[in-house]
């Protein structure tokens, strides 16, 4: 039987389309002036790192970071940008930051450069696996390994929680 | 480097993740309102968990660990984005602005 003409194409297709999607999401949140398109960039960069993590053997994170970052935080920011008035200011307004964007480009450039030719160039192991990476055995070494950990995430969020409402609340009896 | 399997290999993914970061920063450092770089801090932590997870793929022994690691750093900055919202919301009841470049005062 003859196999489906260029299927071979089509798993580095779907990578550079998740590819593109977080890098052209990500430079949409930095580059656009409205915030609003802004959280839609991040929004979209996240379902390109979902992908990305899917690639990476972990299609249980891909769906947690779908779920965590579009359907929580996304949906938090739009919250936020409801309630207060957060658009840049116009054109004119920021004309005299010029050299204060060009200095963020280069410090940004320099970060890039020095990163992706450390990462090209380290010298890595190539390790004998021993697990499977499969959610079972993330569930066990959640409650295993690395409970105490799991027990201080816990605690961090309660308190956030408790302190996002205590912040936001004691600002409205002032007001 | 075959292009046909470039989902292989991992240079791909830390370049990736360089890149992230990289535009993350910058956004951090030109946004002038605190949502946009709170956006922006958000970006920076999903170039962490991709880098995490690259290594935990290609080069670690037990691929659950570095799992188990971006799904604490997802906590992490789901707990952050919760306080860091409530601290804008509470800005922006006292100053009727959320632009940095108005925050420039301090009541002791």
């Amino acid at each position: 039987m003859k196999p489906f003409p260029f299927i071979e194409y089509l798993i580095p297709l779907i990578f550079l389309l998740f590819a593109g999607v977080t890098i052209g999401g990500a430079l949409l949140a930095v580059f656009t002036q409205w915030i609003i398109r802004s959280v839609c960039g991040l929004a979209m960069a996240s379902v390109g790192l979902a992908g990305m993590f899917y690639f990476l053997n972990s299609p249980f994170l891909a769906m947690i970071q779908i779920l965590i970052y579009i359907g929580a935080v996304c949906i938090t920011i739009v919250f936020a940008i409801m309630l207060a008035e957060p658009d840049e200011p116009g054109a004119q307004a920021n004309a005299s930051s010029l050299p204060w964007t060009l200095a963020a480009g280069l410090v940004a450039v320099m970060l890039f450069w020095g990163l992706a030719r450390l990462g090209l160039a380290g010298d890595w192991p190539t390790p004998v696996i021993t697990g499977d990476g499969s959610v079972e055995s993330i569930g066990v070494a959640l409650l295993t390994t690395h409970s105490l950990a799991f027990e201080m995430i816990a605690v961090v969020l309660l308190v956030a929680i408790l302190g996002a409402l205590a912040i936001a609340r004691r600002g409205r009896h002032q007001a | 480097m075959n292009p046909l399997e470039m989902h292989l290999n991992p240079s791909v993914y830390l370049v990736l993740a360089a890149l992230l970061l990289a535009i993350g920063l910058f956004g951090m450092l030109k946004r002038q309102t605190l949502v946009g770089m709170l956006i922006s801090g958000e970006l920076i932590f999903g170039a962490a968990m991709l880098n995490m997870m690259t290594v935990t793929r290609f080069f670690a022994p037990d691929p659950a660990v570095g799992q188990v690691f971006v799904l604490f750093i997802m906590g992490l900055s789901a707990a952050e984005v919760a306080i860091a919202l409530s601290i804008v919301i509470a800005v922006y009841r006292n100053y009727q602005s959320i632009q940095t470049k108005e925050l420039s005062e301090m009541k002791g």
